[in-house]
This record gives structure tokens, C-alpha cells and sequence, in this order.
């Protein structure tokens, strides 16, 4: 039988996030269409719990319990999934476009000498293996892509899929591979956590948010405001990441992170192309400034010209009114 | 210490040349990637303090020698110019595969990498490089801080709930972000002397690689179709006072059904 598609979950505060979540649905459909077997993979502290939830969601679980307290995830994941790869023949691994997901791809295209789609915004079953969607050149194209051979590696964005639970859960099987590849030690001395750093913009479904116009780091308030009367979460530009106005967390853009809400309000924010690579693929794009030929006028659904400070509030008010009343 | 720095040069972002539909014209027009000036920075912040030597390595065509000279302006001593015709098109595996063949041949602490490229968006040739060389590798750096005397290099990496801080024997590679800080712009004496330092031109034939595994023709990833999005409609322009303007958002979200 060809080989199976494997999905490379991670592991976070003992659970699997919700991309290795994601992955382990699109494995389990791909794998439907394809006629080939799936299952997820989970590696590090806490794997055997981590797996019960992740195979929720339909493929069987590979968890390997592996010690990640010193070193970073991702050389112990990459290092445990070379060798269940030598040992299994899988065809293809789907990864997830995460810090880690793109330490242990990389490790993974080196140790198995594998092609690797990278950045899909969505994944098909196409003549025989993944098809990758991904946007490309500042999101003027769209691209399909193939492996043009029979294994390899897909890194997949968050939200290419929906998360979904299975009829018919997987089961949990304890791995432990044997002939890990040793890789170069890198040790964590310590580890910090910090408030800001878990927005995850990527995948909500409203983004507000705020560049320069908000004039200072207090000004983010009324973004604040709107994003939660809209139930979304607080973006950036860099502009004011640099000028310390809110964590690198919230940045979208070339060098920030990229998103596709379903809403998308731009407030004080010109709308420079290093800032719409991130955001242009959003589905409505509201901006509120000042300068009615601000460049984001040009790729914006409603263009309001006007105060930010004048009109947000109002928009918030008005919108936790028709939800009241 | 002694710190290379890869430096990809891409086409600058929204103003790409396409030909044959979705190709990119990369006869002209190359810009040094994002990620990789915030890398060069650091890396001659370092030198700076602690002295030593940076030098840059990049693989692409000729016109990616003006983000090359830019480096040099920018302060790095020196620059290898991995060039070949055999090289177009080829894929993240085959870029790791030379890049990582030109390193064993240079003698360093530190290799810095961006932590991805705007063109290739990948973010995966960094981590493929330091396993081909067995080097530690030190991703999404918000911070770099080497201990010449201890042999060692401490990196405050981004991570999924705030940052760690990690640590490393040198010789180690790490991947920067933007928050490494801002690159300095060339001064016109740093132009001046860009202008007398080596660039050193490497061929596959120098590196001991077999043209057939690399380029267009060993790529294991094909483009199969490219289109444009689906153009946006555009803007529905609100000039209307505060009270009325908030309304007016209120309705047009109201229509599309995202209130
Ligand atoms: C290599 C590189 C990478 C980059 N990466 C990114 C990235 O990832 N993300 C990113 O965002 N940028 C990025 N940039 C920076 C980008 O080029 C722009 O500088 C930045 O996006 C501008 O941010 P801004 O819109 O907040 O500020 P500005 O361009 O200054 O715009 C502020 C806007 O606010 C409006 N305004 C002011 N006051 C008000 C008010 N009271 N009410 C309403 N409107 C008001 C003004 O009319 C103006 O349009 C990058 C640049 C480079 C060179
Ligand atoms: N052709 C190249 N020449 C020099 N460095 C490169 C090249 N391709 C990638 N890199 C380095 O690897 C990093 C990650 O690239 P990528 O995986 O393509 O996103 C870049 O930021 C560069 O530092």
C-alpha cells in the first residue's frame, strides 16, 4: 500500500495546539481522498496525554514521551520523527507553519533529503500527491504547487482547514524510536512568559488593527475597545512595534505575521505594501484615517475618512448596542 | 570572532517583474531580503565590540551584486558570490545543499541567516544548513549575545508564549528577526570603501557540486498554475461626520454579516 500522510503535531502547555489540530483534519481527509493510511505524530513531555486529545480528531497517534524541559522542542521532535519515518515509509509529512513547525521542517528537509511545499494556505489531493495553494510576490499570485516526487514535506499555514472531531476517534500508540539522529545540543537555560506574546492573531477571526495614527502606546485604546466589542483580537503595524507602542506579537506584515480574518480594520494605518502582504488577503477591509489618498484606500472595502478617535468609540458603542438590544 | 551572514537578494516586494505568467524576472531590480539586513546589523554591532572579521555569503545571479555591494557599504569586509547558471530555479533542498557546501569551506563562529525571505517565505533553509553541517542552531532571535572567552553564544528566542533564552558552543548558527533592530544606512565613506573590498566569485565547480543536482531541472517542487486573487471591488468612500460615519461602518458590517 503507498505510504501514509503523516500529520507533525506540537505540543504547548500539555496540549496539542490548535494547527497540530488542524493538521490532523486535513491528514485524515487528504488520506480519505488519497486511499493511503493517516496518522499524527506527537513528540515531547506529556505526548501520551497530549495524544489522547489529538486523536479526537481521526488519525491514530504516534506519541513519543521524549524530555523537551532543556532543549528546544524542535530538535527533539525532528530528531524522533527521522528515525519513525525510517522505521514507518511514510510518503508525506504535513507540518505546521509555526516557529517550531519551520525549525523541525527544515531539520527534516536536511536528515531525509525531501522536497518541501512551504507557506500552504490550503492543501488538496491532486494526481497522486498534496497540491499546495500558496499566495506568492506580495500576494499578486496565487500559486498550486506539486512534489514532483513520491515524498516530501508540506508546511501548512494556520487555518488552512477547520479543526474538526471525528466520528470514530484514533488510538494512541506509544512510540520509541530507536537510531534518533543525535543533532548539535542546544540547551534552554530559561524559559519566560510573557502576556503579549500569546495573541494569536493568526488565527482570529476579527482583527482591529492600529498603526501611527493612534498617535501614542494609550492611544491603543480605543483599538483595544472596538476589537473586543467585535470580538477579535488587536493587530499592528510596525511602525509602532518599533516605537514600543505594543509587542512584536501583534505585527502584521512582510516581517510580522501574516493573516486572513474574516474582518480586518485598519485604523491609522497608510497602508504601506510591506504592511498589506500581511493582511490583503482578509475578506472585508474597513480603514479609518484621516488622509483619504492614504495607499490603503486602493485595497480597503469601506474607506472611512475621519478621525480614529472620533469614529471608534462610536463603532464600539453602536456595536455592543445592537448586541444588547 | 569571526560572524558570515547569508544574505539573499530578492526581488523588492510588490514590485516584482513577471514573465511567462508567474516567473520572476531576476535580471533586475534585487534588493537585499528584510531579514537578512537585520542580521548583517547585528552581526556588525558585534564586530564592533568584540572585533573580528564579517563577511557575507549569498547564492544568485549577478544582479543580486548590488545587495551584495550595499553589505559592504554597510560595513562587511568581504563577500563570497556563489554564481552559477546551473543554480536558477533551484529549490530550498539544493539552496541548503550549496550554501551549506560554501560554508565548509569558510572558517567562522557565528553564521547568521534571516529568520525567512520575503520571495521564498520558507524560513527553512537556516535549520536545513546546521544539520548538514552539525552545527547548533538558534532560531528566531530577538537578542544574540556571544561569549568569546567561554566559547559560547546565548540567544533570546521568540517562542509560542513569550521567549527563551537559549544557549549554544560556538561555532553555532542563528537565525535573527526584526527585533535584532534597525540597519544602519551606508555612509558615503563606507560606499567609498565598498569599493576596493573582494568579492570572491564561487562556481559549482568550486564547491565540488554536480550541476544536475541543483537548478530548475532537480527542483522537487513544480508550480502547477498561477492567478491573480480575486481582484477587490474598491473602497466605498465614508466622508461622513463621526455620528453618521460610525453608523454607516456599523451597516456596511451589518450587510456582510460580520455583526
Ligand atoms: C524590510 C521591511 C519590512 C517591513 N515589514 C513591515 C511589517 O511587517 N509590517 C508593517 O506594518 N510594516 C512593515 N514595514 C514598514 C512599512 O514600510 C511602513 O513603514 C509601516 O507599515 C507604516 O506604518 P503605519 O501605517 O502605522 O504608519 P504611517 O505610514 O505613518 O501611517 C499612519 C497613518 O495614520 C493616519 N492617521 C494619523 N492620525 C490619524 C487619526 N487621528 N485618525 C485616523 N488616521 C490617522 C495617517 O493619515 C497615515 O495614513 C517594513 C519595512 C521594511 C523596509
Ligand atoms: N540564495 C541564498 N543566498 C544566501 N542566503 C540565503 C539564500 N537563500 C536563503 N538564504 C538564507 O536563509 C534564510 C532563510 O531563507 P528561506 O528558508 O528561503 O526563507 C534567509 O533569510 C537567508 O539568510
Amino acid at each position: 500500500m503507498a505510504g501514509e500522510i503523516w500529520a507533525i503535531g506540537e505540543i504547548v502547555d500539555g496540549q496539542p495546539t490548535r494547527l497540530s489540530r488542524e493538521l490532523a483534519t486535513l491528514a485524515a481527509s487528504l488520506a480519505a481522498t488519497a486511499g493511503r493510511g493517516a496518522r499524527s505524530v506527537l513528540v515531547g513531555a506529556g505526548a501520551g496525554d497530549a495524544a489522547q486529545a489529538l486523536a479526537a480528531h481521526g488519525p491514530d497517534v504516534l506519541a513519543v514521551e521524549a524530555d523537551t524541559a532543556d532543549r528546544p522542542a524542535a530538535t527533539v521532535i525532528a530528531g524522533h520523527v527521522a528515525a519513525l519515518v525510517r522505521e514507518h515509509q511514510p510518503s508525506f509529512l504535513l507540518v505546521g507553519a509555526s516557529n517550531d513547525g519551520r525549525d523541525v521542517a527544515g531539520i527534516l528537509q536536511a536528515l531525509l533529503e525531501w522536497g518541501t511545499l512551504v507557506n500552504a494556505a490550503g492543501v488538496a489531493w491532486q494526481d497522486g500527491g498534496p497540491q499546495a495553494e500558496m499566495s506568492v510576490f506580495g500576494g499578486r499570485l496565487s500559486t498550486l504547487s506539486h512534489l514532483a516526487s513520491d515524498h516530501g514535506i508540506v508546511i501548512v499555514r494556520p487555518s488552512a482547514v477547520t479543526a474538526e472531531e471525528a466520528a470514530q476517534p484514533g488510538r494512541v500508540e506509544r512510540a520509541e524510536p530507536s537510531d534518533v539522529p543525535e543533532l548539535a545540543a542546544v540547551r534552554v537555560v530559561e524559559r519566560i512568559r510573557e502576556a503579549s506574546a500569546a495573541v494569536s492573531i493568526e488565527e482570529a477571526p476579527v482583527i482591529v488593527a492600529g498603526g501611527r495614527g493612534v498617535g501614542g502606546p494609550d492611544g491603543f485604546g480605543v483599538v483595544e475597545d472596538l476589537a473586543d466589542a467585535l470580538g477579535g483580537v488587536v493587530g499592528a503595524t510596525r511602525a509602532v512595534v518599533d516605537a514600543g507602542w505594543i509587542g512584536y506579537a501583534h505585527q502584521i506584515g512582510q516581517t510580522g505575521k501574516t493573516v486572513k480574518p474574516a474582518l480586518y480594520v485598519a485604523a491609522g494605518i497608510s497602508g504601506a505594501i510591506q504592511h498589506k502582504v500581511g493582511m490583503q488577503l482578509s475578506g472585508t477591509i474597513v480603514a479609518v484615517n484621516r488622509d483619504p489618498d492614504a495607499p490603503i484606500a486602493e485595497f480597503a472595502d469601506l474607506m472611512v475618512v475621519g478621525d480614529l478617535f472620533e469614529i471608534l468609540p462610536r463603532v464600539s458603542a453602536a456595536v455592543r448596542a445592537r448586541r444588547g438590544g | 570572532m569571526r560572524i558570515v551572514v547569508l544574505l539573499k537578494a530578492v526581488p523588492v516586494v510588490g514590485n516584482e517583474k513577471l514573465v511567462d505568467g508567474w516567473r520572476v524576472d531576476r535580471s533586475a531590480g534585487l534588493e537585499a531580503n528584510g531579514n537578512d539586513e537585520y542580521v548583517l546589523e547585528a552581526g556588525l554591532k558585534l564586530i564592533e565590540q568584540h572585533g573580528g572579521e564579517l563577511v557575507t555569503l549569498t547564492m544568485g545571479p549577478t544582479p543580486a551584486l548590488e545587495a551584495i555591494r550595499k553589505a559592504l557599504a554597510m560595513g562587511a569586509a568581504r563577500a563570497v558570490h556563489v554564481q552559477d547558471p546551473a543554480l536558477a530555479g533551484s529549490d530550498a533542498l539544493a539552496t541548503g545543499r550549496v550554501l551549506a557546501a560554501a560554508l565548509s569551506r569558510m572558517e567562522y563562529d557565528l553564521v547568521f541567516v534571516g529568520a525567512d525571505t520575503s520571495d521564498g517565505q520558507g524560513g527553512v533553509v537556516g535549520a536545513a544548513i546546521a544539520t548538514r553541517l552539525g552545527s547548533p542552531y538558534l532560531s528566531y532571535a530577538a537578542r544574540i549575545e556571544p561569549d568569546p572567552s567561554a566559547g559560547t553564544v546565548r540567544v533570546r528566542r521568540i517562542s509560542a508564549t513569550g521567549y527563551d533564552v537559549i544557549e549554544a558552543p560556538m561555532p553555532a548558527l542563528v537565525a535573527g528577526t526584526q527585533l535584532l533592530g534597525e540597519p544602519r544606512y551606508p555612509s558615503l565613506r563606507g560606499i567609498m570603501q565598498a569599493r576596493s573590498k573582494q568579492i570572491a566569485t564561487w562556481s559549482l565547480a568550486d564547491l565540488g557540486i554536480d550541476a544536475s543536482s541543483v537548478g530548475s531541472g532537480a527542483s522537487l517542487t513544480d508550480v502547477d498554475s498561477a492567478t491573480p486573487p480575486p481582484a477587490r471591488a474598491g473602497a466605498t468612500v465614508v466622508r461622513d461626520a463621526p455620528d453618521v460615519a460610525a453608523e454607516r461602518i456599523v451597516e456596511f458590517l451589518a450587510a456582510r454579516r460580520l455583526i
